[in-house]
């Protein structure tokens, strides 16, 4: 526990819901899906051709010069970023940028880019490979996008841990500011890879939904039906802040980013630990470090992705670190699964959770698993008075990230 | 053959398409860098783009001879 108290004062989204974040929340309370069919040619020879794409493209955000340099995974880095920046007012704050740190991250990166490029080479020769190439690919391009444009000059951060990613940049953001390193942190996470390589990757791996017929109802955590995993794409970016630094000029407090626990598995390179040792550890640590303990817990946003092995895992351990009594929901299921952006956009669910008293759902839970022993929101939005939360996030590689927010 | 005029015009577009310059502020005497704000990445990318518009080679050794938009016409006027 830090002596150090950090809160959130932005908030910022671009999502397959909403092209911000009142919309994307909206869309949670009313239990809207973000899925639906592919289109694109490449999709229809593909055994998943279901996915959660960008409401709002980021084309009609920004113009369309800029956008040539911008791989997508940026452009909405940068969406979400310059949002959650407006959201804290800190623009008008003459805030010394020397104080001002970014970290944010992605679990692809720029891999649209690269392999579009990877065409354009081998089709006509290095001649037409964009000298915007490298920096469009390069993995920490959307923090350093978003240092630019608000002038960071504390250090701009790029972690990458798989679906952990986004929950990762906010513990970092939290450890900067207590360290005393920064006063303010923009944290988020970014994903944008709508392409057939991915697509055809996680599919040939069969942890993606096949659900094509039925795209709303194919992100179904927790449900006998479940199958697999919606490839989403989208960015979240949260404004992180020294508490007493926010209170000094008068700004308008969401909640506290009370503590965060990061473990790792060593286990094994996809398959989660089914006994979820590694995530337990986590939410133990977050707990601890929020000055907590799992009683004060009354909401989990869950990891929970639809897959048959991993979704069980995480109530065992939700269970053996916090207690049977949390109302716990998947946005998931209404979202897709954003991978490197899960963290941050779930994130702002559970903020978003606790300044509005009330739980979103987890649709699509039509037949619980068996195993599923715990009060999930199914279907409907649920009110619920919440002192703290947790939000979950694991990785691939296995990364566990918890977070845990508490009211103000 | 095209005329200078059309060598021009030909830049504008291609600076538009590029770098977003107004077509309107495309005029001879303007330097890339210093009056429409060409960077060193956009200008590889003109480059590239004339070369194929206009059937031109233009080496990396003469681009930084291309100072202003009359030096890319004259050196795209003698050379296509």
């Amino acid at each position: 526990m830090s002596n150090v108290d950090v809160v959130v004062t932005g908030l910022g989204a671009t999502t397959p819901l909403g092209g911000d974040v009142a919309s994307t929340w909206d869309a949670m309370l009313a239990g809207r899906s973000g899925v639906g069919h592919l289109t694109q040619e490449w999709a229809q020879q593909l055994t998943v051709r279901i996915g959660a794409q960008l409401k709002v493209d980021p084309s009609e955000v920004i113009e369309r010069v800029r956008m040539r340099r911008l791989d997508r995974s940026e452009a909405i880095a940068l969406i979400a970023a310059k949002q959650a920046w407006a959201d804290s007012g800190l623009a008008e704050a003459d805030l010394d940028k020397e104080r001002l740190a970014v970290s944010f991250g992605s679990g692809i990166g720029g891999a649209t880019t690269l392999l579009d490029q990877d065409d354009l080479l081998e089709a006509s020769g290095q001649r037409k490979v964009s000298p915007h190439t490298v920096p469009m690919l390069m993995p920490n391009g959307p923090a350093a996008w978003v240092g630019i444009e608000l002038q960071a000059r504390a250090g701009v951060h790029a972690m990458a841990s798989a679906c952990a990613t986004g929950a990762e940049a906010m513990s970092l953001g939290l450890d900067i500011i207590r360290s005393g390193r920064a006063d303010v942190v923009v944290a988020g996470g970014t994903e944008a890879v709508m392409h057939p390589l991915p697509y055809a990757g996680f599919a040939n791996m069969r942890a993606m939904s096949t659900r094509n017929d039925e795209p709303e109802k194919a992100s179904r955590p927790w449900d006998k039906g479940r199958d697999g995993f919606v490839f989403g794409e989208g960015a979240g970016a949260i404004v992180l802040e020294r508490a007493d630094h926010a209170k000094a000029r008068g700004a308008r407090v969401y909640a506290r980013l009370a503590g965060a626990g990061i473990t790792s598995d060593g286990f094994d390179i996809v398959q989660p630990d089914p006994e979820c040792k590694g995530g337990i550890r986590a939410m133990t640590k977050a707990i601890r470090d929020a000055g907590l303990t799992g009683a004060d817990i009354a909401h989990v946003n869950a990891h929970a992705t639809s897959t048959p092995a991993g979704d069980m895992g995480e109530i065992i351990g939700i269970k053996a670190a916090i207690g049977t009594h949390p109302v716990i929901t998947s946005t998931k299921s209404m979202s897709g699964h954003l991978l490197g952006a899960a963290g941050a956009l779930e994130s702002i669910a559970t903020i978003l959770a606790i300044r509005d008293s009330v739980v979103p759902p987890t649709i699509n839970l039509d037949d619980p698993d068996d195993k599923l022993d715990l009060d999930v929101a199914a279907h409907k939005a649920r009110q619920l008075h919440i002192p703290a939360a947790m939000n979950n996030s694991f990785g691939f590689g296995g990364h566990n990230v918890a977070l845990v927010f508490t009211r103000v | 053959m095209a005329t200078r005029a059309e060598i021009l015009a030909g830049l504008a577009e291609i600076l538009e398409e590029v770098a977003g310059v107004n077509p309107d502020d495309v005029s001879e005497e303007k330097s890339f860098t210093d009056d429409l704000d060409v960077d060193s990445l956009s200008m590889v990318e003109v480059v590239v783009a004339a070369e194929e518009k206009f059937g031109v080679k233009i080496p990396d050794n003469e681009v930084q001879n291309l100072k202003t938009v009359g030096d890319a016409v004259s050196y795209i006027e003698a050379n296509h």
